[in-house]
């Protein structure tokens, strides 16, 4: 199942888990990113705390996080080269990996479709 | 009637759109803060070819004096600048800094001597204020007249000079801080070897009609690409220059903004001209015995970027802050993050560390000489 949030994150959900990233819209906005910061394994997030952190040469932009749950896994890869991201936003750039607290709040995000009429 | 507040356009604001530019409000401006490169290209573009950069926000005047002597109008200036005024050679542009009575920077400037009249070029958020401030104090000797009829290009980088050469072979005689009339396609210009990048460059300032023209001309160079405000500020960041309003304001003086090398030894204690211009007893008692805080670089340890406004302390945990970031980026020629912060004196000297909280964590940083890269005027 993938989601998508007003704030420009994808959600690939399988089993509880959800895989989180930013939107290749949201990924060309910010440019070129130098630096990201991520959350610790083991951190439970409620939905829209600040979860990672990304910054391109002029700025940082908050990543939240998209659904309340715990942070399972990071992209450990993110940290040598954010430019990942850029290249592969909706793919080997993602984020973090959350166990959700409930499963069912997915049902209340965009789908793809949605998320792309709001984009524009 | 109160008009709903509307952005300014420059002469190339339609330019910078059709180029592809992300306009955002800049000092009341509608700018690009870049183009489809985005920042980091542009910015290392800029390090190995060259930068067109619309810069015509910034405001240019022209002080003419009342007596038809210029040194008149160098003599009326100086009584606003700490600078040797008197001392610049027709053809040549120095940095200046208007002061306040309480030792403060009002602003900084780029004064020109054109032979009969100084140029002025300052900074696009305080031009009004600059206006008026010499209208009220320099008005009976001089005529002062707002240049708002003409454009201000930047072209920066290594490839600046050969891409303005085609144009215009002499501009490659030309040395850092000289000023000439120079003929671009046909229009008068006046161009100084100049520029905000540590690069070399010109900055070519060019009637309003002819400055799409100038700058498509330029750009038809395939070394030249256009580069947006985003990359202005981190050029010059890498290259150690201060932003007004950031890095020095009102609050700054000179011996705290570390800019001591703008007040010539005629001004100084001792000098021909010693004083004579606003809080000259403050800013030259500073010279002579330090100032209290200073701005300094920062080298950062991590590869997390310490921003405008960041707090620095003396230790890793616990204690007041003693200082603020404040400007600070990723440097992407340095390819590591930069800063430039206030720190009292006594922890202003190079490789003495100090602690940026971010985001709740204290990262190491150190004091850092500066600039951050080589600058690469052509000065002979």
């Amino acid at each position: 199942m993938l989601k998508f949030t007003e704030d420009h994150e994808w959600l690939s959900i399988k089993g509880g888990i959800a895989t989180v990233g930013i939107t290749r819209y949201a990924s060309e906005l910010l440019g070129d990113l130098v630096f990201v910061d991520l959350p610790a394994v083991g951190t439970v997030l409620e939905k829209g705390e600040t979860a990672a952190t990304v910054e391109s040469v002029k700025a940082a932009s908050d990543v939240y996080c998209p659904l309340a749950g715990e942070i399972i896994a990071v992209n450990e890869f993110l940290h040598s080269d954010p430019a990942m991201i850029n290249r592969s936003p909706e793919g080997e750039g993602w984020f973090f990996r959350l166990r959700l607290a409930n499963v069912d709040d997915a049902t209340a995000l965009m789908d793809e479709a949605a998320y792309l009429a709001l984009v524009g | 009637m109160t008009l709903p507040f509307q952005l300014r356009q420059t002469p190339l604001t339609a330019f910078n759109v059709s180029r592809g530019g992300r306009m955002v409000p800049f000092a009341g401006y509608e700018m690009p803060v870049q183009f489809a490169d985005g920042v980091l290209k542009e910015h290392l573009h800029c390090r190995v070819a060259a930068g067109l950069f619309d810069v015509s926000h910034m405001g240019q005047v022209i002080l003419r004096p009342r007596t038809g002597r210029s040194e008149d109008a160098a003599l009326a200036l100086e009584r606003l600048v700490p600078v040797d005024v008197l001392g610049l050679k027709p053809g040549r542009q120095r940095y200046g800094l208007f002061t306040a009575d309480d030792g403060g920077i009002l602003d900084d400037l780029m004064i020109a001597n054109r032979g009969d009249h100084l140029f002025l070029v300052v900074n696009a958020a305080c031009k009004a204020q600059d206006v008026a401030h010499l209208r009220a104090h320099l008005g009976k000797d001089c005529e002062i007249e707002e240049l708002t009829d003409r454009a201000l290009i930047a072209l920066q980088g290594p490839d600046a000079e050969a891409a303005l050469a085609a144009l215009a072979p002499e501009v490659a005689e030309m040395h850092f801080m000289e000023v000439a009339d120079i003929n671009l396609l046909g229009t008068p210009c006046i161009v100084a070897r100049a520029g905000y990048t540590g690069e070399d460059g010109y900055e070519i300032s060019v009637p309003a009609d002819r400055a799409a023209a100038l700058a498509e001309a330029l750009l038809s160079d395939s070394r030249v690409r256009p580069v947006g405000l985003g990359a202005r500020d981190s050029l010059r960041l890498e290259s150690g220059l201060c932003l007004y309003g950031h890095d020095i304001d009102a609050t700054t003086t000179p011996a705290q903004g570390a800019l001591e090398w703008a007040i010539q030894k005629v001004r100084r204690r001792g000098g021909a001209r010693a004083g004579g211009f606003p809080g000259a007893e403050i800013i030259l008692e500073e010279l002579a015995t330090g100032a209290s805080r200073r701005r300094v670089g920062l080298r950062i340890e991590g590869r997390a970027p310490i921003r405008e406004g960041t707090e620095l302390f003396a230790a890793e945990v616990g204690g007041e802050p003693v200082g603020q970031v404040t400007s600070g980026g990723f440097g992407p020629s340095v390819n590591a993050p930069v800063a430039l912060a206030h720190v009292p004196t006594e922890l202003s000297s190079t490789d003495t560390p100090l602690f940026a909280e971010v985001r709740g964590k204290r990262l190491r940083v150190f004091v850092s000489p500066l600039p951050f890269i080589k600058q690469r005027y052509k000065r002979y």
